[in-house]
């Protein structure tokens, strides 16, 4: 039962971190434009605006 | 660096976005970019790959047209995007959607690990203090996951309606409710994972719902930009002052240079000139004009200057009137119920009808208020309607994305739902069964010396005949002869000298039935050469693929009847000649009252209101702005083959749509039975659940071979 005090807290923790890592990446739009993202790296630029 | 404006730029800057759909490499977001942002007044553009769109953060000074002239200038073309805010609202409620997903998702997890463990037989002390920590993980969780629901559903329910998001509202408060109660008493049973992971399916079948809407990019009207932007006002005492075209009023005078579009309707006072009124007509000939003959806005001048007086402008142009209609004809389609909504129709009352049968008829059986409470949320879990919620975006959303492999765009949400109702088709002539580029007929008349002086002649003028003998001698590999004192005779010809002889390619002598010059040298007799409307390639089998599907064809068009003549002969179809707008659009109309679901392709501005009128629309990626954004599908490329595969693809998801539906009845069919007896427990209807949902995605995951 002790295990339990410590492992299903580190389990959920982790789950809200992942979850946290998802909003953030959301709200910086992130998801925008994944086909764009991958098309850029090709371009060779370091003047982006 | 993702966000379309420079920080600390001081000036207040208008934002503008354009669908630029033909980007399709790296190399074409480099070569928008900074082709924008090296334009003085640009602050900022940012090309959005995935939605192929361009916004442009710049002076308000700079227009859209300007604008829209400067990526066209790069080799795109575009389509000004006019409502931003529409787009940006449905940008908000995909994050919102995708939020409440993510939440729904970590906490539907989590109580299940908890769950299981319950399940496997944890009792006791053990059993308690998972029931409480997945109701501390769910509780808050279900509030905000559910809020896109109860949001939905209260309004619904305010305005004394219901839809079908009041039985998940409900089903998901009492659920929730039940579970919390069992946890306080110590209950064996708590559902907080069938919540949870209920709110996950539907919402994972909102999101892709949001995701189709956010593809169409619909609201989308360019009509402005179709006219030209002001024209030159000669005043009585003969000066001349450009004027906007908000600001030209009927009386005034307009200069037209030859090349120049009309920015309102008028007659002409002086001049003779040809008048390209495709845009209007659809009608690919110049149509000659004197003094005292009507033009209007949009068409373009071709041939000498002409002086006109206005006697429509700004909203009152017969331009202005195709906007109105398009805007009426296109109030039917937003009527349109789609499949999923007539389904929750049904399903809402049944569903209520029965979890509350269930707890009378557990209470007249003489079961505790708490058990019968028990089992009739366990019927309302059972009749989840995940595999209903996600029958039909999910199939969708895999035929959208195979159809935009084939070349063909879906642009309205219900596009594929009443394509495969369709059961009749009506072309437009130039330009959709045509490619609208006149091609010369008859260039084996001419020998090798005489095509080098017809292209040499050719290069100098930019008349529509010209340019096309052009190409069609460039890609037989002319050489131009050398050509001396070569002049452009407004609305005769091409003149100059060829080895000390007059050599000419002017209008011929002779009334010709098809659009022809004559290249004329020395003395030597006139040849005249012929133009005629290409058909587009695959236009025949199209026609008969079509026919076999169980769509007949017609045309309708706006062009003379001698012009359609030949198309229709060799397609075998039926033609209505000389249709205006209105007219197109009153033949559908009748077609629509007759019972037909007709299916319009066509792709000028006058096929705007028609292709908005029909039951569902095609056009192809050639189309003028309005004709694309008035059409429910684009088409790429030259070929007519996409439109069989289309209507085939949009058939075969709409019969794995009613196949999800099924398997969900069946799955109701069995499961509900069982659910009212009370055999269901968390475990039974968590399997069930997800067992349901997973067999109708992987059923609409076959869509993905579609052709």
């Amino acid at each position: 039962m002790t295990g339990l005090a410590i492992l299903i807290p580190v389990a959920i923790g982790l789950g809200l971190a992942g979850l946290a890592a998802f909003f953030w990446a959301l709200s910086d739009d992130q998801f925008d434009d994944p086909d764009g993202a991958a098309a850029r790296i090709l371009t060779d630029e370091d003047d982006e605006a | 660096m993702n966000g379309p404006f420079q920080p600390g730029t001081a000036i207040v800057a208008a934002e503008s976005r354009f669908a630029v759909p033909g980007m399709r490499c790296a190399g074409c977001i480099s070569k928008i970019e900074h082709g924008l942002n090296a334009r003085t007044g640009v602050h900022a553009a940012r090309v959005n790959f995935t939605s192929k769109q361009v916004s442009i953060a710049h002076d308000p000074e700079i227009s859209d047209a300007d604008l829209g002239e400067a990526i066209r200038a790069l080799g795109f073309e575009p389509t000004l995007i006019a409502d931003i805010d529409a787009a940006k609202d449905e940008t908000d409620t995909m994050r919102e959607l995708l939020r409440a997903l993510a939440v729904s998702g970590f906490a539907a997890m989590n109580v299940m690990l908890l769950s299981v463990s319950v399940w496997s037989g944890a009792d006791g002390a053990t059993r308690e203090l998972f029931h409480w920590i997945s109701a501390l993980i769910a509780l808050p969780a279900i509030t905000y996951s559910g809020r896109p629901f109860y949001r939905s559903a209260w309004s619904a329910l305010r305005h004394g309606r219901t839809n079908m998001d009041v039985p998940i509202a409900i089903g998901v408060t009492i659920t929730a409710a039940m579970s919390l109660h069992e946890t306080i008493v110590g209950g064996e049973h708590a559902y907080f994972e069938s919540a949870l992971m209920l709110l996950f399916f539907l919402l994972a079948g909102r999101a892709l719902d949001a995701m189709m809407r956010r593809k169409v990019g619909d609201g989308v009207t360019a009509l402005a930009r179709q006219s030209a932007p002001g024209a030159l006002v000669i005043d009585s005492d003969g000066a001349s002052q450009w004027r906007k075209s908000a600001e030209l009023e009927s009386g005034m005078v307009m200069q037209l240079a030859a090349g120049e579009r009309l920015a309102a309707d008028g007659v002409v006072r002086s001049g003779t000139s040809a008048i390209d009124a495709s845009l209007l007509t659809g009608e690919s000939a110049p149509q000659p004009v004197a003094a005292g003959e009507k033009v209007f806005a949009g068409t373009l001048n071709i041939d000498a200057p002409i002086t006109v007086e206005v006697t429509a402008a700004a909203d009152e142009t017969a331009l202005a009137d195709i906007g109105r209609l398009m805007e009426t004809a296109g109030q039917s389609k937003s009527r349109y119920v789609r499949i999923a909504d007539r389904g929750a129709r049904l399903y809402a009352p049944v569903v209520h009808a029965l979890a509350a049968l269930t707890f009378v008829g557990w209470m007249i059986a003489g079961a505790g208020w708490h058990q019968a409470m028990l089992i009739s949320v366990a019927v309302l879990i059972i009749t989840c309607p995940c595999a209903l919620g996600l029958a039909v975006p999910v199939a969708q959303v895999v035929a959208t994305d195979a159809l935009m492999k084939l070349g063909i765009l879906v642009k309205h949400e219900s596009a594929l739902e009443r394509l495969a109702e369709a059961d009749r088709v009506v072309f437009d002539k130039t330009g959709t069964l045509t490619l609208d580029r006149p091609a010369p007929d008859n260039l084996d008349d001419l020998n090798a010396d005489q095509k080098r002086v017809a292209l040499a002649l050719a290069r100098t003028s930019r008349h529509p005949l010209a340019s096309s003998l052009r190409r069609a001698l460039e890609n037989q590999g002319v050489r131009a002869a050398d050509i001396d004192a070569a002049e452009e005779r407004a609305g005769q010809g091409v003149f100059g000298r060829y080895r000390d002889q007059p050599v000419s390619l002017a209008r011929p002598d002779t009334a010709q039935s098809t659009p022809a010059v004559a290249l004329r040298a020395g003395d030597a007799p006139d040849i005249v050469i012929r133009f005629r409307d290409s058909l587009r390639p695959g236009a025949a089998e199209m026609v008969d693929a079509m026919a076999e599907l169980g769509l007949p064809g017609s045309i309708l068009s706006g062009d003379t009847a001698e012009a359609i003549r030949p198309v229709a002969k060799e397609l075998r179809l039926t033609a209505q000649a000389s249709a205006r707008p209105d007219d197109k659009c009153a033949a559908l109309e009748r077609l629509g009252r007759a019972g037909d679901h007709v299916l319009m392709v066509g792709d000028g501005l006058n096929d705007g209101p028609a292709l908005a009128a029909a039951h569902v629309s095609m056009a192809p990626g050639s189309a003028s702005d309005v004709g694309q954004n008035a059409a429910d599908l684009v088409f790429l490329g030259d070929s007519l083959a996409p439109l069989p595969v289309a209507v085939r693809v949009a058939r075969r998801t709409m019969a794995i749509v009613r196949q999800n539906f099924a398997l969900a009845i069946i799955y109701n069919v069995l499961a509900v039975p069982l659910a009212i007896a009370g055999f269901v427990t968390p475990l039974v209807a968590a399997v069930a659940m997800s067992l349901s949902s997973l067999i109708v995605i992987g059923n609409s995951l076959r869509l993905r071979s579609a052709r």
